[in-house]
């Protein structure tokens, strides 16, 4: 497929915002669906709908049957050895909070140390700090450098003897830094370290090999794939998926259910408690299809083409201040404006049909290190091009043209 | 044009200079709001007498050129004032934003009423009605709150 009409794919691009084309560069937030994927929730909704993996009936061997091919499908995807390694959630929040909390509730003692980076998400630094309250476990911050990197040396130097899990972002959502994943992993393999991977921002934008990554679990966001929203995707190595404790507990996890005792199901069952997305998880496979008839590594290099131009352009303008200058960057522009809110920037952009995100983008944590409330952000989708950068400038220079800058 | 009634040349000017910014002096109420979704904050400083006159009012904050400001205009003309017309001008104020009616009161200068009405361009912008309504909010919590150093 080529990038060249890729809009059409996208039905949402055919309306106008403001009267203008809608640029939308807020796919770090959440992604667009293809038509596909839209088309595929309504035809499983329509012709296979049912629970899965509980009656007998047609429909239900039909859904169940969609229900794990897309299981299957994922786990090539990732290059998972086992499917049992392949757990939907409600989102990538969700499965980090199924290994803080398991993983937590069995092998986290007082004094034990969690290592994050100052690059985290929200979502991957509260659901530790839980087993800070409950636990007594401590948590440390691997330092940011004035690149917006973090190199292998600083998470050396965090390391200690009681560090029981190294947990932190593929690509960072506000400085598109790609972290050096591979050197974290074979340190922490020397030192039997679990290491866990918030691949919200990668799995979109990157090769996914767990394998070759060497990381024992792995946080997919189906919605920032172009996928359903309310879906997410846990990969847990074998040896996890087998050990840890169930997450939620109700219906479909159970083995045997007696008054005085309960059993579980083996993984992916023991953590999919109650009924799971399931138009979203069928239609999940059409994402992948998506992506695969482009090539990631395609999609790769065309977004960061037009991210090397944005980062070029944008740099021309002496009001603008481009967060973090990670050597390895992916599909994400975060900056200010000198003398202009973020939040403003944000509604002048859309005057003019362009979405970006204005805020701290749930990373307070950085944005006090940085020293700034808030910033704004441009990121980056396969559907984006270099004339949506010029708009994005242009526009940039109206919110100058309209604070008398 | 709807732009252009949101950045009016008077709110731009009380963003770019806000009044009364700090802590005024004596303060002996004060209380603070913050917005996780975009990082606003206030904090209002309110010195009231027993007649329960505004004789000090001031902020501290940072924030969007709209909440700046919001905030800047309400100390600016509630210095002076007391706590039943705050309160009165606050509805209004909030009135304003919600259903586009008018500020009426008779004790405001036209001067006065047409820079609150400044703010009545962010009808338009739902989101951001939040960033204009803050400071009016935090304003009725310091009348309730005492300030912890006095």
């Amino acid at each position: 497929m080529k990038f060249d009409n890729i809009k059409s794919n996208f039905p949402i691009f055919k309306q106008k915002i403001k009267g203008k084309p809608l640029i939308y560069l807020d796919s770090a937030n959440s992604s667009q669906k293809p038509k596909a994927v839209i088309d595929e929730m309504s035809r499983f909704y329509e012709t296979e709908f049912s629970n899965v993996g509980r009656s007998v009936h047609t429909l239900a061997v039909k859904a169940t049957n969609k229900f794990e091919e897309t299981r299957d499908i994922v786990k090539s995807y990732v290059n998972a050895q086992y499917r049992e390694e392949i757990i939907f959630t409600k989102g990538a929040t969700e499965a980090i909070n199924l290994v803080a909390s398991t993983y937590g509730e069995k092998f986290i003692k007082a004094g034990d140390e969690i290592l994050v980076t100052e690059l985290e998400h929200h979502s991957n630094y509260v659901p530790w700090h839980y087993l800070r309250k409950k636990k007594g476990a401590v948590i440390k911050f691997a330092s940011v450098n004035d690149n917006g990197e973090i190199d292998i040396d600083e998470f050396k130097k965090q390391i200690t003897e009681k560090t029981k899990m190294i947990a932190f972002t593929h690509i960072s959502n506000v400085t598109g830094t790609i972290m050096p994943i591979k050197k974290v992993t074979d340190l922490a393999k020397s030192k039997n370290i679990p290491v866990l991977i918030d691949g919200t921002q990668g799995a979109p934008h990157s090769v996914l090999d767990v394998q070759d990554l060497g990381c024992d679990f792995y946080a997919i966001s189906c919605h920032k794939m172009y996928g359903p929203n309310g879906l997410g995707i846990l990969y847990a190595k074998k040896k996890w998926a087998d050990d840890l404790p169930p997450y939620q507990g109700g219906g479909g996890m159970i083995n045997e259910v007696k008054k005085d005792e309960i059993t579980y199901s083996d993984s992916p069952n023991k953590f999919e408690a109650g009924t799971m997305q399931t138009a979203e998880v069928v239609a999940f496979a059409k994402s992948i299809k998506f992506i695969q008839d482009f090539g990631i590594k395609n999609i790769e290099k065309h977004e960061s083409q037009i991210l090397e131009y944005g980062l070029e352009k944008l740099r021309k303008d002496n009001s603008v201040k481009i967060i973090g200058n990670p050597k390895n960057r992916a599909s994400i522009i975060s900056f200010t404006i000198k003398g202009i809110h973020p939040h403003d920037i944000a509604t002048i952009l859309d005057d003019d049909g362009v979405a970006i995100r204005a805020g701290h983008h749930c990373c307070q944590i950085l944005h006090d290190k940085l020293g700034i409330p808030a910033s704004a952000r441009a990121s980056i989708g396969v559907y984006n091009s270099k004339e949506d950068i010029d708009v994005l400038s242009e526009s940039i220079k109206k919110c100058k043209k309209v604070f008398q800058i | 044009m709807e732009l252009k009634e949101l950045y009016q040349e008077i709110i731009l000017d009380h963003a770019k200079n806000p009044r009364n910014k700090g802590k005024c002096e004596g303060y002996n109420h004060d209380a603070k709001a913050h917005n996780p979704l975009c990082g606003d904050k206030v904090h209002i400083y309110l010195k009231l007498d027993k007649d329960k006159n505004i004789s000090g009012l001031s902020f501290e904050g940072e924030g969007c050129a709209i909440s700046l400001a919001s905030a800047s205009i309400l100390t600016d003309t509630l210095k002076g004032k007391d706590f039943n017309f705050s309160k009165k001008l606050t509805d209004d104020f909030l009135n304003m934003l919600k259903n586009k009616s008018k500020i009426t009161l008779n004790s405001l200068s036209e001067d006065q009423i047409t820079t609150i009405s400044s703010l009545s361009g962010v009808q338009e912008f739902p989101m951001r009605i939040k960033c204009a309504t803050m400071a009016w909010h935090t304003l009725l919590s310091a009348f309730e709150k005492k300030a912890q150093n006095e």
